[in-house]
C-alpha cells in the first residue's frame, strides 16, 4: 500500500473480523434491546455485511471519505514535544477532518445505509456535540431530516456546537431525564427510535449499543487505523510505532485506531477519563472501575451502584462523560490485548495546553487526555526514544470557552 | 403463596372475563403495597409490579419519573421483592425490569428470591428472544413464569416463536412506541391483537399506551385483556393513594366488563 497522502485516493483496509455469534466480543456486546427494534437491527446487519463486502459500496464510501471529509488525515511528527517530553511522538491528525473530529468517518458511512435501507430520517445522541454535528451534516448532504438528542447539560457547556446544528438544519431536543448527560441522550434516542423504527435509523456514534453497531462503527473509523498505520510506518522507516494511544468514551476512535495495530507489536493503549481522580467516585472510567452489565443494547463494563443502578459518570470533557464503553474494548481489556489507562481533568487540562504551546495544534478535551497522559508517563511507564503514536481525534474549538473560564476563572464574551 | 400465572388467567378468561393487569412501582411511596391491594380489590387479575431502573428505555417520562423517586426514596430490588413478600392478594404478581438488575442479582439468585417473595412472573423488555436462554432457564428452574413482548414490527415467524416460549401471558405491544399516556387508541393495536390470538392459546394481552376505561374495553375486543401502568402511575405521581388507584382500576373494570 502506497503512502496515504491527503487530498489523494482513501485506501481501505479489508474488512476486519466479524464478532461471533449474536455480536459477541468473547464475553461482551448481545443484542438485549425491546422487540420493537429487533427486525429493524437484523435488517442494518443484513444491509450492513452486504454493502461492506461490495467493492461498489466501499468505493463509493472511500470517495466520500476522499472528497467530502478530507481524508486522508495526516500523521504529524511532533518535534518539540517530542523534545520537551524525551521520547518520539506522532499525532494522527482528525481534527483535520471536516467538521473537526473522527465521528464525520462513521457517520458518513451510517448515511449511506440509511439510504440504502429506504429511510429519510436520523437521530443520534450526542456529548460533546461532535457527532451531533458530525450527524447534521450528514443529514444535509444526504437531504434527511435530523433529530439529535444532547444533555441539558452538555448543551450548556457545548453552546457553539448546538448552534451548528440548528444551523445545519437538525433539531436539537435537550435531555432533562437521570443524569441530563449523555447517556441519557441515548436513553431518549433509543425511546424515539421505538416509536419511529420504520422510517428511521439512529445513527450511534460510538462502538457501542445493541449489535451490529459495535462491530459496524469500528469498521467504519478503522480508515483511522489503516491510514495511520502506513504514515507511521513511512515516518519510522518501516516500523510500527511501539505504543498507540488513544482516549476511550464509548471508544470508536480507540477502536478505529487500534484495528489498524490489531496485527502488529505495537502497544494499544486506550486512555479513560478519570475526572476527578479515580477514587473520587467522580470519573468516566468504565474499564478500571465498571462491572459487567447489560445497558443500551449491550452487555459490556458500565459503572454501577451495588444494585446495579448506572451511576453518573463525570469528566471536564462532554465526550468521555459516559459511564460504560463498547464491548469491544471490554474485551481488549479482558484479553490483555490492550491496556486502559487513565488522566483526570487536570492533567487533560495540562495536555490541552501542551500540544498548544509546544506544536501550535488545540486539541479536543476528549484526546486532550491522550496527550495528558503520555506527557504524565514520558520518561517513567513510557520509556526513553519509545515512539508513540496518539489518536489526535478532535480539535478544541469546541472546548475554548469553557477551558478558557476554567483557567481564568472568567467567562470569554 | 404464589399463585401461579398462566392457569389462573386461563381461568378466569374461561369464565368469559376481560383480564385486566395493572402496573403499579414498587417502592414508589410508603402505601405502595396497599395500592397493590386495592388494585385487586378493584378487579385486578394480575398486579405488574416495576423493580425501578435507572436507565428505563422501554418507558416513557411517567414511569422515568416514578422509577427516579423510588430509587430516591431508597427502592432497591431486594427491599421491594422484601416487602411484596407480604402481599398475599390470591391474584398472579409478576415483577416488570430491566435485565442488568437481574443480571447484577444473578441470574438464578434472582429467579430464586422472585419464588421466595411470591413472585409468579417476570418481564424484562429489554431482553428479547434472542438473547432470553440463561435467563429463562435459570427462572423456569424456579418456576417463574417469563412474559415475552411481541411489537407491531414482530415478524410472523417471530410472533410465533415468541407464543410459544412464553409463560404466563404474551404481551403485546399496541403501539409504535414506550410507555405513556395517549389520547387515543393506537392503531396497530387490532392488528397486534388479532396476530396473537391467531397463533396462540396462551392469554394475550395487549399494553403500552393503554390510558381510559374506553380505551382499554376497545383493545379487549382484539385480546384477552389489557395491562394498565402510566394512566395508574400517574395518579400516584399526582398524589393519589390507594383511594384514587381504586377508583381508576375500577372504572377500568367496569369497561371491560360491559364490553
Ligand atoms: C473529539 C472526540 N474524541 C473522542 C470522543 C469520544 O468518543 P469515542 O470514544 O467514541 O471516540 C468524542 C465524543 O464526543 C469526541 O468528540
Amino acid at each position: 500500500m502506497s503512502v496515504p497522502v491527503r487530498g489523494g485516493p482513501v485506501h481501505l483496509d479489508p474488512p476486519g473480523p466479524e464478532p461471533t455469534g449474536l455480536g459477541r466480543f468473547a464475553d461482551f456486546g448481545g443484542r438485549f434491546v425491546p422487540e420493537t427494534l429487533v427486525p429493524a437491527l437484523e435488517e442494518l446487519e443484513a444491509q450492513f455485511r452486504t454493502a461492506w463486502g461490495s467493492d461498489e459500496f466501499r468505493a463509493e464510501y472511500a470517495e466520500l471519505l476522499g472528497s467530502y471529509a478530507g481524508r486522508p488525515t495526516p500523521v504529524t511528527e511532533c518535534h518539540r514535544l517530542s523534545d520537551r517530553l524525551g521520547i518520539r511522538v506522532l499525532l494522527k491528525r482528525e481534527d483535520l477532518t471536516h467538521t473537526g473530529s473522527h465521528k464525520i468517518n462513521n457517520v458518513l458511512g451510517q448515511a449511506m445505509l440509511t439510504k440504502r435501507m429506504g429511510k429519510t430520517r436520523l437521530i443520534a445522541e450526542t456529548g460533546a456535540g461532535q457527532h451531533g454535528v458530525a450527524t447534521a451534516t450528514a443529514a444535509a448532504l444526504f437531504g434527511l431530516d435530523c433529530l439529535v438528542f444532547m444533555g441539558a447539560v452538555d448543551v450548556e457547556r457545548q453552546a457553539l456546537n448546538v448552534w451548528r446544528m440548528q444551523l445545519l438544519g437538525a433539531e436539537v431536543v435537550p435531555v432533562t431525564s437521570g443524569s441530563a448527560t449523555l447517556k441519557d441522550a441515548i436513553n431518549d434516542a433509543m425511546r424515539e427510535w421505538v416509536a419511529s423504527v420504520n422510517t428511521t435509523h439512529y445513527c450511534i456514534g460510538s462502538v457501542m449499543g445493541p449489535h451490529p453497531f459495535p462491530w459496524m462503527v469500528r469498521e467504519f473509523q478503522s480508515v483511522v487505523g489503516a491510514e495511520a498505520r502506513e504514515q507511521s510506518r513511512a515516518i519510522l522507516g518501516g516500523a510500527d510505532p511501539q505504543m498507540v494511544v488513544a482516549c476511550v468514551g464509548g471508544g470508536s476512535n480507540a477502536m478505529g485506531t487500534f484495528a489498524g495495530f490489531i496485527d502488529t507489536d505495537a502497544e494499544l493503549i486506550g486512555v479513560e477519563a478519570a475526572g476527578l481522580g479515580l477514587e473520587s467516585g467522580k470519573h468516566g472510567a468504565a474499564i478500571a472501575r465498571g462491572v459487567p452489565g447489560v445497558v443500551h443494547g449491550m452487555r459490556s463494563l458500565f459503572l454501577q451502584d451495588e444494585d446495579g443502578q448506572v451511576l453518573e459518570a463525570h469528566s471536564i470533557s462532554a465526550g468521555l462523560d459516559y459511564p460504560g464503553i463498547g464491548p469491544e474494548h471490554a474485551a481488549l481489556a479482558a484479553s490483555g490485548r490492550a491496556r486502559y489507562e487513565s488522566a483526570t481533568d487536570d492533567e487533560a487540562l495540562s495536555g490541552f495546553q501542551l500540544l498548544a504551546e509546544t506544536e501550535g495544534i488545540v486539541p479536543a478535551l476528549e484526546p486532550a487526555h491522550a496527550i495528558g497522559w503520555v506527557a504524565r508517563e514520558a520518561g517513567h511507564s513510557i520509556p526513553k526514544d519509545t515512539t508513540v503514536l496518539i489518536t489526535l481525534s478532535g480539535r478544541g474549538d469546541k472546548d475554548a470557552a469553557q477551558v478558557a473560564e476554567r483557567l481564568t476563572g472568567e467567562r470569554l464574551q | 403463596m404464589t399463585v401461579a400465572v398462566e392457569p389462573y388467567l386461563r381461568a378466569r378468561r374461561g369464565e368469559g372475563r376481560k383480564l385486566l393487569v395493572p402496573y403499579v412501582t414498587g417502592g414508589l411511596g410508603k402505601h405502595w403495597l396497599e395500592v397493590v391491594r386495592a388494585v385487586v380489590d378493584a378487579g385486578a387479575d394480575a398486579v405488574e409490579i416495576g423493580i425501578p431502573f435507572s436507565d428505563p428505555v422501554m418507558d416513557g417520562v411517567t414511569i422515568q419519573e416514578a422509577s427516579q423517586r423510588a430509587i430516591a426514596l431508597d427502592a432497591t430490588p431486594r427491599s421491594i421483592l422484601m416487602e411484596a413478600a407480604s402481599l398475599d392478594v390470591g391474584v398472579p404478581l409478576l415483577v416488570m425490569t430491566y435485565y442488568n438488575l437481574v443480571l447484577h442479582a444473578g441470574l438464578e439468585r434472582f429467579a430464586a428470591e422472585l419464588a421466595v417473595a411470591g413472585i409468579g412472573g417476570a418481564i424484562i423488555p429489554d431482553l428479547p428472544l434472542d438473547e432470553l436462554a440463561p435467563w429463562a432457564e435459570a427462572a423456569d428452574e424456579a418456576g417463574v413464569e417469563t412474559v415475552l413482548l411481541a411489537a407491531p414490527t414482530t415478524t410472523p415467524e417471530r410472533v410465533v416463536a415468541i407464543c410459544e416460549r412464553s409463560r404466563g401471558f404474551v404481551y403485546g405491544v399496541s403501539l409504535m412506541g414506550v410507555t405513556g399516556e395517549r389520547t387515543s387508541l393506537a392503531a396497530q393495536a387490532g392488528e397486534m391483537g388479532a396476530r396473537l390470538k391467531a397463533v396462540t392459546d396462551k392469554p394475550a394481552l395487549l399494553g403500552v399506551g393503554i390510558s381510559t376505561p374506553q380505551q382499554a374495553a376497545e383493545a379487549s375486543q382484539f385480546a384477552d385483556g389489557v395491562v394498565v401502568g402510566s394512566a395508574l402511575v400517574r395518579r400516584l405521581l399526582q398524589g393519589g393513594g390507594p383511594s384514587e388507584a381504586a377508583d381508576f382500576i375500577a372504572s377500568v373494570r367496569t369497561a371491560l366488563d360491559a364490553g
